[in-house]
């Protein structure tokens, strides 16, 4: 590998989803989300249908709120897939659009990428949708800090706990 | 339909397990800390899709109780601001209708712990009546 070759801290866990990414996460757990694939600077993950994320009886629909909490994940992972060192982060801001309703039962999917890393501020866009990527039903731009606290999240950890084993 | 009702019709405030707090002031959205809604178990601070996703509901619920109106409205866009972490207590939120035009509302919400001075976070949003 050359010199100039970027460096990612969480390069041991690129690929197909790792449960470790998400284990020690108590509301990802929770939730039952999943982490289906982690590359440089993106992320894809799975929040599964559950009837008590409803948030309109009527329609039947996912709450809106849940699919932040999908998004914010996955923008996060994206951000820890784009530091050559690990660091914490935090989120800052996120705006999401909901762009239609998701249609109800089906597992919902979201994907972020960190398109711009600054040493302080990582700048990221996600979407997310049900059957098809190219039919996103929420469209989201988020920030996050980087090295916002002095502890190590559950995602640094983890790469942490592999490289010591 | 009163918030009281709203809430408890709502699976996914149910789930968060958000109760009221009518205040003199107004309705104030309650959502104690639970260890499953825990994002960094390291601070420990709530996930910030939770922190999100009560902001939100508050926005709903305030909307909801001053419309007579049995559908629940519609978000369009949401947008939050996180001030501080959201540690291990209850959390409380405030929203306040900007607009309430004919087909859509703006609503603005605050989140707070311990000190109504200090917000936690701060969210605005869009929801189509």
């Amino acid at each position: 590998m050359s010199d100039d070759a970027p460096r990612f801290a969480l390069a041991a866990l690129f690929g197909a989803g790792r449960r470790e990414l998400v284990e020690h996460i108590p509301h990802c757990i929770r939730l039952g989300m999943e982490v289906l694939h982690v590359g440089p600077y993106t992320a894809r993950v799975r929040l599964p249908y559950r009837e008590e994320l409803i948030g309109d009886p009527t329609r039947r629909v996912v709450f809106g709120g849940a699919i932040t909490t999908l998004v914010d994940h996955a923008g996060g992972l994206a951000v820890f897939a784009s530091l050559p060192d690990l660091k914490s982060i935090a989120t800052l801001d996120l705006r999401i659009d909901y762009l239609r309703a998701a249609a109800p039962g089906h597992d919902l999917v979201g994907e972020a990428v960190c398109y711009r890393l600054t040493p302080n501020v990582a700048f990221v866009r996600a979407s997310a949708w049900e059957v098809r990527p190219e039919d996103p039903f929420a469209s989201c731009l988020a920030t996050f800090m980087v090295g916002a606290n002095t502890t190590l999240s559950a995602v640094a950890r983890a790469v942490r706990d592999r490289e010591d084993s | 339909m009163n918030a009281a009702r709203a809430l408890a019709s709502i699976p996914y405030a149910r789930f968060l397990g958000v109760r009221l707090d009518e205040s003199p002031d107004g309705v104030v959205c309650v959502l104690p800390f639970r260890d499953d809604l825990v994002g960094n178990a390291a601070l420990p601070a709530l996930h910030g899709g939770v922190v999100g996703a009560f902001l939100e509901l508050t926005a709903l619920i305030q909307l909801i109780a001053q419309v007579d109106d049995d559908r629940v409205p519609k978000p369009i866009g949401f947008s939050v601001d996180y001030l501080r972490s959201v540690g291990p207590r209850e959390t409380r939120g405030r929203a306040e209708i900007v607009k309430h035009g004919r087909r859509i509302a703006n609503v603005r919400v605050i989140a707070w712990q311990d000190d109504p001075s200090k917000p936690v976070a701060a969210g605005t949003g869009n929801f189509l009546l």
